[in-house]
């Protein structure tokens, strides 16, 4: 029933370095780094059962024996919502390079509207001052026919190609105008 | 009798999601489900409420297991309360959808996920309010926010999906990070239950006791979207359709905010990091509001007042009094009632205006005086003016702080009533420009030419019914991509205002000589106001105006409930006490 070394550091390496994968704007990075923050936080709930002890079952071990039997109970709870919620992000990433062929996420949009507007009264705006395409190629939000990466409307490719098909897309219908 | 109902919150909801899924071939089947679902869970809550209120806080033992070792529901008054506002806001953000869903013919959808979806995310919430303790406060956090993601990136178009991606990871950094607290709130205290920590935490030594508290704040703060740790709301919430964003509104920051309640209150009570909140609460409110003023898109203007406004419960909050919770969680009931109707109305001004860009809509209140007035009330409850439910719970936070005393908490009060005063400003932008700026003030030398040129390679498809999430609300860019250079482009968008011109002033325009007849079936954006959804929006519009009504009784339960928190006794002892056997 010795305390041991190597639990602290491999959650304090799988910090470090989930953090620093988090930080980039690669989205695969990003799900890496998401990964390991996970299993690091996971070993941090096991690791609060205290040393490692024997399993806890009635007849197996005397009860001063046992290991604490919540934090595992906890840490199973918890390895089934990281890992589905690790298949959502995937599946989230996977459909964002199917739509703009990069997986590169972006200055918002409207921050970069609302940054340029420098110094001109919101009342004063004109609609045609908030154009897209007026902005540098490599500037330009996902989704507007970028054509950075490819020439090809993707979107509109992909609405050809499975267009006749039957999804859910349309549970919530638009609320907005015409297709970018 | 609480023994039975208190799951059923939590119950009734996942249960009508698998039903819902189990249905999703019958649209009106399905509906009916998750109204009747919806409608069940609001009396349940209201009943509860009631119990609540004159016998006091009740807790139940799932599974019958002794107090320490089991899972425990509690029902006290603030739990209540959050449970019976939260459902009714989800009823009528439901109702808000079923309306906007039939209108738009999607009747013949292969499979809809918006119903179970939704209902999963109801559950999610009420589990965070009953839970007792950390652990399942973080499961119903999981679910709800599950839920969440699903919703917000529904469709999956590249704008939902580059706002989700942001929402995703934020909303799981801060899940990491209360799972993090949470392991090490056990390896401290060896529990996770709520009543039991709230006496084991206080033998802690200091240090340890500040960092735990800490880590929590800071897993809740992302989750309630205070100050630093706001800035991802107002990128992602807008992209979402309007009964989606109505709801996250409303129910996921308040979430938040109640864990913040409880956290300060039960589990590390004589404020310890109060200060800290104050500077937050003042940071929240200015910066926010700030934001809001700065854009000109409308469901952006209303995340930041959103942001903006969870300022004044954490400064109640941070106040620890009694007044102070009292005033906050009046605000709290106040502000997830208003801002679920600010953005259903934004929905509809969206649908009667084409856009939800200020500067494109105009003559609003002569297009449709009903909405006017559907948006001009909540408008100006958020605002504070004196009639609404808005002022009383500012002049209820207000007073607290005055009576607290404490030049930090005059700072406060100074910002709040500055917030206040720039939300008229924010509120008052669109209400002069989209409502009642003439529609054909802008320019229209062009329009004749600009129509003409539409009526060319742009046409698109006639009945656009793609999930159209362009947040700049480009309505009417032109889909030719192959001929269309900038200028084209250009001309089409300033064709696209002039239609919106000239269709919100028909009996005028009609005589320029455009081919008007083309305008109804070119601009599919502008629909009228289904009867359900406007129903729906005016019902939650009647019930924030009904909040100034029931002010005073209302008022008196957040006081009794703040009571209750800063006692701690009435939760502690519910659950320890005698059980309630189902």
């Amino acid at each position: 029933m010795t305390p041991t070394i190597v639990l602290p550091v491999v959650i304090g390496g799988l910090y470090a370095a989930g953090v620093y994968l988090l930080l980039d704007r690669s989205l695969t990075r990003v799900i890496l780094g998401f990964v390991l923050l996970g299993n690091a936080t996971n070993l941090l709930v096991l690791s609060a059962s205290g040393p490692a002890a024997l399993a806890p079952i009635f007849g197996f071990a005397e009860e001063e024996q046992m290991s604490d039997p919540l934090p595992q109970a906890l840490v199973l709870t918890a390895i089934v919502i990281t890992f589905g919620v690790t298949a959502f992000l995937l599946a989230m990433v996977q459909r964002s390079w199917q739509l703009v062929r990069q997986e590169v996420i972006e200055v918002d949009e409207e921050d970069r509207r609302v940054a340029a507007r420098e110094g001109r009264d919101a009342d004063d705006m004109d609609p045609d001052a908030r154009d897209p395409d007026d902005l540098p190629t490599e500037d330009r939000p996902a989704g507007k026919g970028n054509t950075l990466h490819s020439d090809v409307d993707v979107e509109e490719r992909l609405a050809q190609r499975y267009g006749d098909m039957p999804s859910d897309d349309v549970t919530l219908p638009p609320t907005h105008g015409g297709r970018p | 009798m609480t023994g039975v109902l208190a799951p059923l919150p939590v119950l009734l909801p996942l249960l009508g999601a698998a039903a819902a899924l189990l249905v999703g071939h019958h649209p009106r089947l399905q509906r009916t489900v998750s109204i009747l679902v919806l409608t069940g869970v609001v009396s349940v809550s209201v009943t509860l409420l009631l119990i609540a209120d004159t016998d006091g806080a009740a807790a139940v033992a799932v599974g019958d297991w002794p107090v320490p070792v089991a899972i425990v529901l509690v029902v006290d008054r603030l739990s209540a309360l959050m449970l019976v506002v939260a459902s009714t806001v989800g009823l009528g953000v439901l109702v808000f959808a079923v309306g906007q869903g039939t209108a738009d013919g999607d009747e013949n959808t292969p499979l809809s996920i918006f119903h179970p979806t939704f209902l999963v995310l109801i559950a999610g919430v009420s589990y965070a309010f009953l839970a007792g303790d950390l652990f399942n406060l973080y499961v119903g956090f999981e679910v709800l926010l599950t839920a969440s993601y699903v919703l917000l990136t529904m469709g999956g178009s590249a704008t939902r999906i580059r706002a989700g991606i942001t929402y995703v990871v934020v909303s799981l950094l801060s899940s990491l990070l209360f799972l993090g607290s949470i392991a090490l709130v056990y390896a401290a205290t060896g529990t996770v239950n709520l009543a039991q920590l709230a006496g084991r935490l206080a033998d802690l030594p200091d240090g340890t006791r500040l960092l735990l508290h800490g880590m929590l704040l800071i897993a809740f703060c992302i989750k309630a979207a205070v100050f630093p740790l706001s800035a991802w709301l107002p990128d992602s919430y807008p992209t979402a359709p309007a009964p989606v964003t109505a709801v996250f509104a409303g129910l996921l920051t308040k979430v938040g905010v109640y864990a913040i309640i409880r956290t300060q209150t039960l589990l590390f009570p004589g404020g310890a990091l109060d200060d800290v909140l104050m500077c937050a609460a003042l940071a929240t409110m200015l910066i926010g509001i700030l934001g809001a003023i700065a854009q000109t898109d409308i469901r952006r203007v209303l995340s930041f007042t959103l942001v903006s406004h969870i300022g004044y419960m954490i400064f109640g909050i941070a106040l620890g009094s009694t007044a102070g919770l009292a005033g906050a969680i009046f605000y709290v009931v106040h502000h997830i009632a208003i801002q679920t109707t600010l953005f259903l109305v934004a929905g509809l001004i969206e649908r009667r205006g084409g856009t939800m860009a200020v500067d494109r809509l105009g003559g609003l209140a002569t297009a449709s005086p009903l909405l006017a007035v559907l948006f001009f009330v909540p408008a100006m409850n958020l605002a504070g003016i004196p009639p609404f439910s808005g002022f009383v719970g500012k002049v209820g936070l207000l007073g607290a702080g005055v009576a607290d005393g404490s030049w930090g908490a005059y700072v406060l009060v100074a910002g709040a009533v500055l917030t206040s005063l720039l939300t008229l400003v924010a509120m008052s932008r669109i209400w002069t420009r989209a409502f009642w700026r003439p529609a054909a003030q802008e320019p229209t030398a062009d329009t004749a030419e600009a129509a003409a040129h539409d009526a060319g390679p742009d046409a698109g498809p006639p009945g656009a019914d793609e999930p159209a999430d362009d947040g700049a609300g480009a309505a009417g860019a032109p889909s030719g991509g192959a001929t269309s250079t900038p200028l084209a482009r250009r001309t089409g968008r300033r064709g696209a205002w002039a239609r919106h011109a000239a269709v919100a002033t028909a009996p005028a325009a009609g005589g320029d000589g455009r081919p008007s007849g083309a305008d109804d079936d070119r601009a599919p954006s502008r629909r009228p106001m289904p009867v359900v959804m406007t129903a729906a929006t005016a019902v939650m519009v009647a019930l924030t105006v009904g909040l100034t009504v029931v002010a005073g009784p209302l008022y008196g339960l957040t006081t009794r409930a703040a009571e209750d928190l800063l006692d701690r006794t009435p939760y502690i002892g519910t659950v320890y006490g005698e059980r309630e056997q189902p």
